[in-house]
């Protein structure tokens, strides 16, 4: 999982498969950096993930909350269809921009 | 209906075993011959509800998961997920969408998500007994492409 922070952009590429198991390091990593880093905003790049479940939702909410509370946006990219269709279940679109 | 293949898994409610236990079902699915998609889609009904024993029935507790699939005659698969946990009170409450008892990490979207990328499912549960749930997919495989 690769981080960059620039110009008050932090941007997390996510990797791999986000289960329950997974999740927990990945959202860890990213509070970690928001706390330290305090960006105006924080992107979530979903392109280097190969499997999400509901858990991929909840480390989305989670990092939202997070993020809100240190008055941080929210983008998420690079979703394939089907985690896309995972995200909108949620009804997250209406707090987190999506591309 | 003809069952012409079947496979059980016993595993410990360990967080480990969710990729695990995705990645041996979705190898007895291909068996099949199913679509990447339809190997996806049983893939993550697969992960929710071996997520669910872990992190709702068992908690922090230990306790072993159930993994019954089998495949019969005209591609149907059908793949029952169970354990012996602290069960749910109300069946229909749970399954509905964005329903949680957990914390802020858990969207409850578990149930939503194993309806939307299966063809049928049930859930069967009793408080201090345990939970079963059966995902049904029917398996149009490549052939039907
Ligand atoms: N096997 C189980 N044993 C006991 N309770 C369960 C079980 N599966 C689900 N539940 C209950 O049903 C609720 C809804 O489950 P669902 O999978 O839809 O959402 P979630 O697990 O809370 O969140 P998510 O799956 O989005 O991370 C859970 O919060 C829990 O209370
Ligand atoms: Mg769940």
């Amino acid at each position: 999982m690769d981080i960059t922070n620039e110009n008050g952009i932090l941007t997390v590429y996510l990797t791999g498969e986000i289960d329950h198991h997974s999740a927990r390091a990945m959202r860890e990593r990213a509070d970690t950096e928001l706390v330290k880093r305090r960006p105006k905003t924080l992107i979530l790049d979903f392109s280097g993930v190969s499997f999400m479940d509901s858990s991929g939702v909840g480390l989305v909410m989670g990092r939202y909350k997070t993020a809100a509370a240190l008055g941080c946006g929210v983008q998420v990219r690079g979703l394939r269809p089907r985690d896309r269709r995972i995200m909108e279940l949620s009804g997250l679109k209406k707090l987190v921009a999506f591309q | 209906m003809q069952k012409i293949n079947f496979m059980k898994l016993t595993i410990p409610a360990k967080s480990v075993n969710e990729g695990f236990s995705r990645a041996a079902t979705a190898a007895f699915a291909a068996l099949a011959d199913p679509t990447v998609e339809e190997l996806s889609d049983v893939k993550t009904a697969v992960s929710e509800a071996v997520t669910n024993c872990i992190v709702h029935a068992y908690g922090e507790t230990d306790g072993l998961i159930y993994i019954d699939a089998a495949l019969y005659e005209g591609g149907t698969l059908k793949i029952r997920i169970k354990d012996r946990g602290c069960g749910i009170p109300d069946v229909a409450k749970a399954r509905e969408a964005l329903y949680t008892t957990a914390g802020d990490e858990r969207s409850g979207l578990g149930f939503t998500v194993m309806e939307s990328f299966s063809d049928k499912l049930s859930v069967r549960s009793a408080v201090g007994r345990g939970t079963a749930v059966t995902i049904t997919k029917f398996l149009k495989g490549k052939a039907a492409k």
